[in-house]
């Protein structure tokens, strides 16, 4: 029997395989490796600060911050390399440190202030939005060497297809989160907020800690993406990806994880991802359609996945109903 | 309580700030009047602040049945380009109001029936429409910006009515008109009633799903008014940035103004008050001469302190506070008896 | 002695929720805790589970002195608690609720086949094997609260308190979850147990502690009580007489019909039925939990819409399809769970009253507010509902209050037919006897009444005829003196005994 809280990660899973036969039919080059590594990378930083937002869901909460983060790091890193001598790895170091210390700050708003998650994380966004803009309103490039052979590292595989470190740095954030959701008492506590907060408290877990701790991994994997996300365009700039927390949250619902939380898969959230991805290319390789589309073709995959899962609950619901009178 | 009781908080903020910008740009207070139009920074965000407080006012209802929407910029967007494309076609004056607040309506319907008859979470609900939006506002466009020259629709946006902007008497006229509607009417409490508890009020007669469909056709009519006025003003229908992210600062005036995210009692006046203060931090930043890249940071710090203040945890211990006071003025007054 | 307590007291703003309470728990024995509403029963588990601190007063257990600030204290020191809500999460599997916290790890990850294993072995004296990797919400409400118990005796093992533990299960189930607490008791467990069910109280505890107001009353044993001891403890008084069923018998049995619903139904929820009701008649409807008494209800009232047959009256057909619909044919329906069906919390305790009439008027007749001032102030008099003022959020109100607030709502809209579905659930006793009185007045004065109850001499007491479900169909229908507990009771347990 497949159990319930698998289905909606299948369904996605088979939408992506569905989509990507149809993809094939049309463009056979599609299937190429060299496709696939231009997916994992230019969806790179989605990625990763997907996997945050992932377990921020499903602790039943939300963080609008995370575009804002990305933006901030590229500044960040980008500015501090053309006014120090500090070596990108120390300034990694620093940014990741800040991002984290960020979330964490947020989380202990929403817990001791018991505020909605939606409106300190939207604080949060304006400010971190607005600490880019202190730092540089102009594109700032990054030209530091080691950044070169940051951009230019990557393991050729069979086809040509390039698997570059971003996209490695993707998969193994993926992975991370994987084993933080699925394998740590951390992750357990995540599931168990999301599930219910009295009940969770009742259970032992420490809600305030729980909830720091979430938002500053959403801040880590938010200062992580930006890092990424300056490799892969060579520069920092604070108007760029606006709205990226809104990708990331579409890809979490489209990977199969409600949004009232407790509920979900970091897997899923790679797929979505992907899913999101593809269309992409696809837009790409047609050609003839306007770039409005994706934005179109998004909303339309929302729906329907959200739609599927509310079909699906209802399902799964009746037949509980059907087999509840015999305990 | 009464009205100026409930609206206290909101107010008091209102003023620190403007006495505070006041303090930092001595002129910010100054009215003066040019050719019979009404001229000043105050005048300025009362005009400037439209789109938000529009916004708002359509907002503040979602949010009392413990909704959210936030497809409105996307809205604002899809129906300044149907207006501008009216307009830019030859059809009319009318034929574009009447499309746009159409179009208002029927993004509005689409995120009520969402939410009310197949039963999606508001947030994600409205999601969709906001990630569609802009797309379907490039189809009406063609991904262009759409101008156009008509005076008669360019006065909705810059146009002077008695002194004062048009948008200005827009928002003024719009909040009015429905905050009047809900509490002349019986719907404030039957909206209310929904918010606090959907399920009860069902059983009880209300009819909650055309109720939850209305308020999310009133947001969009009422984000298809703001699309109206910021097409109006820049004389075209920019699909890219018209509206954009004006839903959180819709929001976030809606949470100013003291409603709870967690639906039930609302006020109209004072998320209009909390637009004003948005618009007011935007504004004064600006006059006081501080570089426009410290706008976010200042706004995000001031949003924060006063959304600290109002937080349930802090007022909670501000009642248990008063009333362990009170409760010790009745003792003493009772003689040291239990009251 | 494993726990004792000593002049405990706890005070809340205006209120004295426990006055210098002493309560004595040994190992293996159950010791009931009963009290009407508001007595300090939950104010006293929540000082011993670390919900609550205690303002003074001493607890001790096993011989040291005790004060956990936290539910996680409270367990680690051997206190746990089962609630009548299951307090586990439906969205993680079986095994994880039972390990929470406590997950068997290698190389500080969970070890999900040691988790699976040591979960099994949890389960398995309490004769339970199910499937510890499917969700918890995929069982059924028993077994959830067997979960819960395994859980609190695994995590604390000393003292196990039982809340309610058995509000929403049926006699099967309840036998099932009684099994186990014996078992636990013979293991040397002292366990509290709390409950509204006197029955349950006899059946299963050893001693028995009541409080009223905040104070304790008394402590017996079981064994040298009995029923009308126990309740004159409770209340402080000798039990008005109740309504009996004869008091009802001089109404006509031969009333005017009002209302038919022939063959009325719906597929996986209640088998079709026929029922008429005649005018100023109550109808009482007996069965256990799950058997379809609320279903009768909700088909009714258009909550679940009927998939077969007619509702009909003298003028012909009734629309029956929502609720809206059926409050148009002049049915009123009060449901059981008040929190979640019956009363808009933040709403004042006159908004509550005026909410149905002006759903009714619709949204562009407001009732002016003096029109709402007086009916509120007139039903707060008439129900003697206990409130500071009608514009008192009805959140705050107690239990019983809200209940009669929720009726006033419905007979502010003056229906014809009323459905009543557990109207004296969770209320006190004295409450009780009110609302009793009230459904007997108002059928005197035409309104007709559908009566669902739990409690047997409730239905006998203030039922013309009382029809019996079982399985989700109507098994029997009892009228005229055939209305006693032990014929009920019989309809209810015997199979094929249709009348």
């Amino acid at each position: 029997m497949i159990r319930a809280r698998m289905l909606p990660l299948g369904v996605t899973i088979a939408i992506f395989l569905v989509a990507w036969l149809l993809c094939w039919l049309q463009f056979p080059n599609i299937l190429s490796t060299r496709v696939i590594g231009n997916l994992l990378t230019d969806n790179a930083y989605l990625g990763i600060v997907a996997v945050g937002m992932t377990l921020v869901i499903l602790s039943g909460g939300i963080d609008l911050s995370v575009g804002s983060v990305i933006a901030f790091s590229g500044v960040f890193i980008a500015v501090t390399l053309r006014d120090t001598a500090l070596h990108p790895l120390l300034v990694f170091a620093l940014l990741l440190a800040i991002t984290t210390g960020f979330g964490a700050a947020m989380g202990l708003l929403i817990d001791r202030l018991a505020m909605p998650a939606f409106i300190v994380t939207l604080a949060g966004m304006f400010l971190a939005r607005g600490a880019a803009y202190m730092l540089s309103i102009d594109s700032v490039p990054i030209q530091h060497p080691f950044y070169k052979s940051l951009q230019s590292a990557y393991w050729l595989m069979p086809g040509k297809g390039r698997l570059t470190l971003i996209g490695v740095l993707m998969l193994l954030a993926v992975l991370a989160g994987m084993v933080i959701a699925h394998k740590t008492r951390f992750g357990a506590s995540i599931y168990a907020l999301g599930g219910g907060e009295a009940t969770a408290r009742l259970m032992g877990v420490r809600q305030g800690r729980t909830i720091m701790l979430v938002y500053a991994f959403s801040g880590l994997m938010a200062g992580l993406s930006g890092i990424v996300f300056s490799v892969y365009t060579g520069s920092g700039y604070s108007l760029s990806t606006v709205g990226t927390e809104l990708t990331a949250i579409a890809a979490v619902v489209i990977g199969g994880t409600l949004l009232s939380g407790g509920a979900g898969h970091v897997f899923g959230t790679l797929v979505g991802v992907l899913t999101m991805g593809l269309i992409q290319t696809y837009i790409v390789f047609d050609g003839s359609l306007s770039s409005w589309w994706t934005k179109i073709v998004i909303g339309i995959l929302l729906l329907v996945f959200i739609l599927l899962q509310k079909a699906l609950m209802r399902l799964s619901q009746s037949r509980l109903a059907q087999a509840g009178d015999p305990p | 309580m009464s009205l100026i009781g409930r609206l206290a908080p909101q107010l008091i903020a209102l003023v620190a700030l403007v006495a505070l910008v006041t303090a930092v740009f001595p002129g910010f207070l100054d009215i003066s009047l040019s050719d019979g139009r009404l001229v000043g920074p105050v005048i300025d965000v009362l005009k400037r602040g439209a789109p938000v407080a529009l916004l708002a006012v359509g907002m503040t209802l979602v949010i009392a049945t413990r909704g959210i929407d936030l497809s409105v910029g996307a809205t604002m967007a899809i129906c300044g380009a149907v207006a501008a494309h009216a307009i830019a076609s030859g059809w009319g004056l009318a034929a574009a109001l009447a499309l746009a607040l159409g179009a208002g309506g029927l993004a509005g319907l689409w995120n009520g029936v969402l939410v009310a008859v197949v039963g999606i979470q508001p947030f994600v609900a409205t999601l969709i429409l906001m990630t569609m939006g802009r797309g379907i506002a490039q189809l009406i466009t063609e991904g262009r910006i759409l101008t156009f020259t008509d005076p008669g629709f360019a006065f909705f946006g810059s146009g002077n009515l008695l002194g004062l902007p048009v948008p200005a008497w827009l928002w003024l006229a719009t909040g009015a008109t429905v905050a009047l509607l809900m509490r002349r009417s019986a719907l404030g409490l039957l909206v209310e009633a929904i918010g606090v508890n959907r399920r009860a009020s069902a059983l009880a007669g209300v009819n909650a799903t055309v109720l939850l469909i209305a308020v999310y056709v009133a947001a969009g009519v009422c984000a298809a008014l703001a699309g109206i006025v910021v097409t109006a003003d820049i004389r075209g229908a920019d699909a890219n940035n018209a509206g954009l992210w004006l839903e959180l600062d819709a929001i976030l005036a809606v949470v100013i103004g003291g409603n709870s995210l967690l639906g039930g009692r609302f006020s109209i006046a004072a998320s209009l008050i909390g637009a004003l203060i948005i618009q007011t931090i935007d504004t004064g930043i600006l006059l006081a001469g501080y570089p426009s890249e410290y706008n976010l940071v200042i706004k995000a710090g001031l949003v924060l302190v006063i959304l600290v203040l109002q937080s349930p945890r802090i007022s909670a211990r501000y009642r248990l506070w008063r009333d362990s006071r009170r409760l010790g003025r009745e003792v003493r007054a009772a003689g040291g008896g239990r009251p | 002695m494993l726990l004792t307590i000593r002049s405990l007291s706890k005070t809340f703003p205006g209120t004295r929720a426990l006055d210098a309470v002493d309560l004595d728990l040994r190992a293996g024995e159950v010791h009931a805790l009963l009290g009407e509403n508001g007595a300090g029963k939950s104010t006293l588990i929540k000082c011993l589970t670390g919900a609550y601190r205690r303002d003074a007063g001493t607890v001790t257990l096993d011989g040291a002195r005790i004060d956990p600030a936290s539910t996680r204290e409270a367990q680690i020191l051997g206190i746990g608690t089962v609630y009548q809500e299951v307090n586990l999460l439906a969205n993680l599997t079986v095994a994880q609720n039972l390990m929470f916290g406590r997950e068997p790890r290698r190389w500080g990850l969970i070890d999900s086949r040691a988790m699976r294993a040591e979960a099994r072995a949890l389960l398995a004296p309490y004769g339970l094997q199910i499937d510890v990797d499917r969700d918890l919400g995929s069982y059924s409400v028993a077994i959830r609260q067997i979960i819960a118990i395994a859980r609190a005796v695994a995590l604390s093992g000393k003292v196990l308190i039982l809340d309610e533990p058995t509000a929403s299960l049926d006699a099967a189930e309840v036998r099932m979850v009684f099994d186990v607490v014996r078992g636990l008791r013979a293991r040397g467990l002292g366990i509290v147990f709390v409950s509204h069910f006197l029955d349950q109280v006899f059946d299963l505890c050893d001693r028995v502690t009541v409080l009223r107001n905040g104070r304790k009353v008394v402590t017996a044993h079981i064994a040298g009580l009995d029923r009308m001891q126990l309740i004159e403890h409770m209340l402080g008084r000798a039990l008005e007489a109740g309504i009996h069923h004869d008091a009802r018998a001089d109404t006509s049995p031969q009333r005017p019909g009002l209302l038919r619903f022939d063959g009325i139904g719906r597929r996986g929820v209640l088998e079709p039925f026929d029922l008429a009701i005649g005018q100023g008649e109550v109808v009482g409807l007996a069965g256990l939990l799950g058997s379809g008494r609320t279903e009768t209800a909700e088909l009714m009232f258009g909550i679940r819409p009927s998939q077969s047959g007619r509702a009909s009256d003298a003028a012909g057909p009734l629309d029956l399809s929502s609720p809206r619909a059926a409050i148009a044919a002049g049915f009123g329906f009060a449901p059981e769970d008040r929190k979640t069906e019956g009363i808009v919390g933040e709403l004042s305790l006159r908004e509550n009253i005026v909410l149905g009439l002006q759903a009714r008027r619709g949204w562009a007749r407001p009732l002016p507010r003096a029109e709402q001032n007086r009916l509120a102030d007139d039903y707060i008099a008439r129900l003697d509902i206990r409130t500071s003022g009608r514009d008192k959020p009805i959140g705050e109100l107690s239990g019983g209050n809200q209940q009669k607030a929720v009726l006033a709502r419905w007979l502010a809209m003056n229906p014809r037919f009323l459905i009543l579905d557990e109207p004296t659930r969770g209320i006190d006793v004295g409450a009780h006897a009110e609302i009793l009185r009230l459904i007997d007045k108002l059928t005197r004065s035409g309104m007709s009444v559908l009566l669902i109850s739990s409690e047997i001499d409730e239905l006998v007491a203030a039922s013309d005829r009382v029809i019996v479900l079982r399985d989700r169909r109507h098994v029997a229908a009892l009228e005229g003196p055939r209305v006693t507990g032990d014929e009920i009771m019989r309809a209810i347990a015997l199979d094929g005994a249709a009348a």
